[in-house]
């Protein structure tokens, strides 16, 4: 087999140095009743690589992939370019098959990475540190909201009606094990958020109030009111960011005053996937460092006094702290990381303003072009690069029918918020750079078709 | 005759010249590499983007008003920052990557050749299913290998790493007792486990209490016994543990714990070893995680991403996290929270957004196929042993606490025994590094004394094996003797041994401007 | 005033009704290079073997338990900016909290600094 490189030869050279006399001495420990006599009955055997590429080639051809249709889904997850030189670098072996930085004399290209990557993190979401990034957006959301319980010790969470309904069932998940409460809400199809609901939410139990920017629905609102009613009461604002390449274009969380802001990555430097992996993003104020979840990387220097890097503050993990850890995560995300950092690099702050502009412009004009369709309202008054369409009828029937016409035009709130049937006809459109002009008109024209 | 004019005459040099010092601090092919801060600029970009069209803007008058201070390069930049960095990184593709319970084998490049197919690496996790049948497809196939390969009734794929796993398997039990009204407060767990075991049964709300370990490394089944009652909720044991050993009483284990009404969590970390000789399910497990990038050869990527399906057993299948995958008649379905009640009204809820690891699930996938149930037979006899060839041929200089009790399985534990005055397994560690390797799995398990814990893999050769063994026979001889080069290695490392105290004590994990103040919040 | 110790080798000076808590010279030999520590606040209300504060080496966090039931008058700020105090001078201002002695008797089974001195030997 191509993956083993020992020959029989060498197998009864070792079985003999080890003194066995077959490869089953080896297993003796196993109870007799579990030994199984040969390979696992009911599966296929080895398969060349070509075999096994043609297997693969099938199964992906029956996938509609977003870069061969004209494509409008986000809410979470957005396709942007990404330039060739990121999955150049993130396949360079020295990258791809190291380990987490555990001996850093010899990992000191990952745990660079990491810090330049966390300072970045921390500055695009307008905050003093960012850890070495989580699992995905959703994860990191609910470790936000564990966090804001550990550092005001109480146990009620406010969510925004217009956080992501995953993040909000992910959390849900966990409180029902931690005895968490959460005061969680559906959004109504309208221009109108639920800020003051939370406003009036907000008292002396409250640990958080967690807000997505630009919200499920593409909305933008100014968190300052939030951040100084949880100034006031001693709740934490958490702030979660789906698509940060908005943040080219719109005002910080942390400027407007939140004290841990998390986020999805996937948007810059990571693609599709189907879902994952992707990668979380952690960012908070200084203050609340030790209270913080995962990996983080620090500098520090060697014995000759050169700059390096370590994995740092590490008995906050499970590692050490075992029952006592603020989390039991163990891994990060670091390919993705890496990814999502050279992406940034190659773009710098210049590079995200134009291109966040680009996707502000591109999404205004298709929303001017499909609220042009009879029938179908634009919900939004504000958005960046993703907004929500009022349609005459369910919008998940026609998003299935607009995909037989190859078109995959956007997500329904219906399958967001089954059995909402006040959300039934919305439908959330993203328009990045990837769409062109040509590609909005077809999805205008093919959604005036189906409606009609 | 012809006289050389260039001056260019070639002379061997003298080698006494290697501690020159260079005007770059580079040290020829070993490049020294700043922070994009220090070489970049914010105006500066690698990416070239068409003007936007004329747009009155919709921002709700929340424009970004001040610089974010993020430094962009130019592509030619970016590829050499980026490659230089990655030149001081130990790798699989360098070498022999020994550490224990990680199980840093080869990654297969068709893995990557097919996640990045675009039927598969450009699909949206919305996207109506009608439009991703392959995709869900792939995800079922992995699923019917992963439940037929351990024996077990179904398999959670959303966990997006081992400990994620666990959580869920965690959770899952939880749910499975709460259901009957059987409120459990103690999780059992052996003083070997790894760390994210008590992490995760305390993050579920469980008690976390310590079972002791005999003297041959194993679990004290007498003392387990003796725990079980009606408080306790289960097991989590991981086997092969990580002395890197068989839980010879494994079923018997299972057996109790069932007998008084608990789970039993596998930690399935180390299932490389077992995998196509033994199914855990015939050994009574209730919930197992499987590590692909682990068992699997998914990379590891310098940490993550991961992935860690769960199996469950009939037991506890009912109470999964969403979503699931369901063949129904041709189509593929994916059960989400809207069509959950139908048959999963017990699923404890949803893990993540999104379906899972869709990007390892197609690595893992390949690397399935490509072994088959016999090439996966294959991967387990070889990684043990390699292993026990590495046990074999240094227990005469390092010593092997639990070697005398019976072979190990895909992992060699040795201890700090016998090493000179002042000599520990770190200095050890650290001379492997000046050999070319990258260091053992160090102090852990926390069971023995200076434990050093190798895990070789499958996928070395014996030359390579035996190139590794002479190393670190050199260097144990030198601990012993207590050559004092040792206590400063590594030597040719790209850093010598870093100031860890010196990182924790004063935190600095975000770069700023020497000499621009960062404005506050 | 007298001093105690624990096994847990926390020492405990007693001034009156107010008990000055710390680690002892083995413990902070033993721990290596403290990084971090943390102290309860003022007005926390400590139980004799609960946890009462943390202290952080690189690669080892520990808990340090109330050695005596009380309420916390004061932990040391100093920590906080310069652990290494604890390394420095750990049985003088590298104390860790002052608390209110509530019951005199919790006193009785702590060793005295011979005893003490014997224990450690015998580790």
């Amino acid at each position: 087999m191509r993956y083993l490189p020992l020959t029989q030869t060498d197998r009864r050279a070792m079985l003999a140095t080890i003194g066995a006399g077959s490869i089953d001495d080896l297993f003796v420990d196993v109870p007799v009743e579990a030994r199984l006599a040969g390979p696992v009955a009911g599966l296929p055997h080895q398969a060349s690589e070509m075999a096994v590429e043609r297997h693969f080639s099938a199964l992906a051809r029956k996938n509609m992939a977003a870069a061969h249709h004209p494509f409008f889904l986000g809410c979470g997850a957005y396709k942007h370019h990404i330039p060739a030189s990121v999955d150049h670098l993130i396949q360079r072996g020295e990258f791809l098959t190291a380990y987490t930085p555990y001996q850093p004399e010899i990992a000191q290209g990952t745990l660079q990475m990491l810090f330049e990557f966390q300072t970045q993190v921390a500055r695009l979401l307008g905050c003093d540190v960012a850890n070495a990034s989580m699992y995905d957006g959703s994860t990191a959301c609910w470790e936000a909201i564990s966090m804001a319980g550990r550092i005001t010790k109480r146990k009620k969470a406010i969510l925004s009606s217009g956080l992501h309904p995953h993040y909000v069932s992910l959390a849900k998940t966990m409180a029902k094990f931690t005895g968490d409460t959460l005061d969680a809400a559906v959004p109504e199809l309208s221009d109108r958020t639920d800020c003051d609901r939370l406003l009036a939410s907000i008292d002396g139990e409250t640990s958080c109030v967690v807000v997505q920017y630009p919200d499920i629905l593409g909305r933008i609102e100014d968190l300052s009111p939030i951040a100084a009613k949880c100034q006031e009461t001693g709740a934490l604002l958490v702030a979660v960011v789906t698509e940060p390449v908005a943040l080219g274009a719109i005002r910080s969380p942390g400027e407007m005053g939140a004290d841990i802001v998390v986020g999805e990555g996937q948007s810059i430097g990571v693609g599709l996937q189907f879902g994952g992996p992707y990668v979380g993003l952690f960012a908070c104020k200084e203050k609340f460092v030790r209270q913080m979840p995962g990996r983080l990387c620090g500098e520090t220097v060697d014995a000759e006094g050169k700059r390096g890097f370590v994995l740092t503050l590490s008995t906050r993990e499970q590692h050490i702290r075992r029952e006592k850890a603020t989390s039991n995560i163990c891994t990060n995300a670091g390919l993705c990381a890496l990814a999502f950092s050279i992406h940034m690099t190659l773009l710098g702050e210049r590079g995200l303003r134009d291109l966040a502009a680009l996707n502000h412009a591109g999404a205004v004009a298709a929303a001017d072009r499909l609220v042009k369709i009879p029938g179908v309202e634009l919900v939004n008054q504000s958005f960046f690069n993703e907004f929500t369409l009022k349609l005459p009828k369910e919008a998940r029937p026609v998003i299935r029918a607009l995909a037989e016409c190859k078109v995959l035009g956007g997500v329904s709130l219906g399958r967001l918020y089954p059995g909402e049937a006040a959300l039934e006809n919305g439908l959330v459109v993203a328009v990045t750079e990837v769409a062109t002009r040509e590609d909005v008109e077809i999805f205008a024209t093919m959604l005036e078709e189906v409606l009609a | 005759m012809t006289i050389n004019q260039s001056g260019w005459r070639p002379e061997s040099g003298n080698a006494e010249s290697a501690d020159a010092v260079t005007y770059t601090g580079n040290r020829a092919l070993m490049l020294e590499e700043a922070l994009i801060f220090e070489i970049g600029d914010t105006e500066t970009t690698g990416i070239d983007f068409t003007k936007p069209p004329a747009h009155t803007s919709r921002l709700g008058g929340l424009e970004r008003n001040r610089p974010m201070g993020i430094p962009g390069l130019s592509e030619p930049e970016t590829v050499r920052h980026y490659t230089r960095l990655s030149r001081q990184n130990y790798a699989i593709d360098l070498g022999l990557f020994p550490l224990g319970s990680c199980t840093m084998k080869h990654n297969p490049r068709l893995n990557e050749k097919v996640a990045r197919m675009k039927g598969f690496a450009d699909i949206h996790p919305l996207a109506p299913t009608q439009s991703v049948q392959g995709a869900l497809e792939v995800i079922h196939q992995l699923a019917h290998w992963l439940v037929t390969l351990t024996g077990m009734k179904a398999v959670a794929m959303s966990p997006k790493a081992g400990a994620h796993g666990e959580l869920c398997g965690v959770l899952a039990i939880r749910a499975a007792l709460e259901a009957r009204g059987d409120a459990r407060s103690v999780i059992l767990v052996p003083e070997s486990a790894h760390g994210t075991n008590p992490a995760t049964a305390a993050f579920a709300g469980y008690a976390v209490e310590n079972i002791p370990a005999t003297t041959e490394g194993r679990v004290d089944l007498d003392a387990l016994k003796s725990r079980l009652g009606p408080d306790v909720a289960g097991v989590m044991i991981t086997n092969p543990n990580t002395c890197g050993l068989f839980e010879r009483d494994m079923k018997a284990i299972s057996d109790a714990v069932h007998d008084a009404g608990g789970f039993v969590y596998c930690d399935g970390a180390n299932f490389n070893a077992i995998v196509g000789r033994v199914r855990p399910g015939d050994l009574g497990i209730d919930a197992m995680h499987i590590n692909l990038h682990k068992t699997f050869s998914t990379p590891h990527g310098g940490g993550g991403p991961g992935s860690g399906p769960v199996v469950l057993s009939e037991a506890l299948a009912p109470f999964a996290p969403l979503p699931f995958i369901e063949k129904r008649s041709d189509a593929f379905h994916l059960i989400e929270e809207e069509n959950a009640s139908e048959d999963y009204g017990q699923s404890f809820g949803r893990m993540t957004a999104f379906h899972g690891q869709m990007g390892m699930y197609t690595r893992a996938l390949a690397y399935i196929l490509s072994h088959g149930a016999d090439g996966l037979r294959q991967v387990a006899e070889d990684a043990v042993l390699n292993a026990n060839y590495i046990l074999r041929s240094l227990d005469d200089v390092l010593e092997a606490p639990f070697g005398p009790s019976g072979p190990c399985m895909h992992e060699a534990l040795f201890t700090d025994a016998g090493l000179a005055e002042g000599f520990t397994t770190l200095d050890i560690a650290k001379g492997m590094i000046d050999e070319g390797y990258h260091p053992m799995t160090v102090y852990f398990p926390l069971v023995v004394h200076g434990a050093m814990l190798i895990e070789p893999t499958e996928t070395e050769s014996k030359a390579t094996l035996d190139q590794f063994i002479g190393a670190l026979r050199s260097v144990a001889l030198r601990a012993k003797q207590g050559d004092p080069a040792l206590k400063t290695a590594p030597h040719f490392a790209p850093r010598r041994r870093l100031d860890e105290m010196l990182a924790a004590r004063k935190p600095v994990l975000v770069w700023k401007e020497p000499e621009l103040p960062v404005a506050a919040e | 005033m007298s001093r105690y110790f624990t096994e847990e080798h926390e020492w405990i000076e007693v001034d009156g009704a107010i008990v000055t808590v710390g680690i002892t010279d083995y413990a902070q030999s033993q721990l290596g290079d403290i990084v971090f520590v943390e102290v309860p606040a003022a007005g926390t209300v400590l139980k004799k073997g609960g946890d009462a504060a943390v202290v952080e080496s690189v690669k080892a966090a520990s808990d340090v338990y109330a050695p005596v039931t009380g309420t916390v008058t004061e932990g040391n700020g100093a920590l906080e900016g310069d652990p290494a105090l604890v390394n420095s001078d750990p049985e003088g201002d590298g104390w860790f909290f002052k608390l209110t002695l509530s019951d005199a008797s919790e006193l009785d089974g702590l060793m005295d600094e011979a005893t003490y001195k014997a224990f450690v030997a015998g580790l």
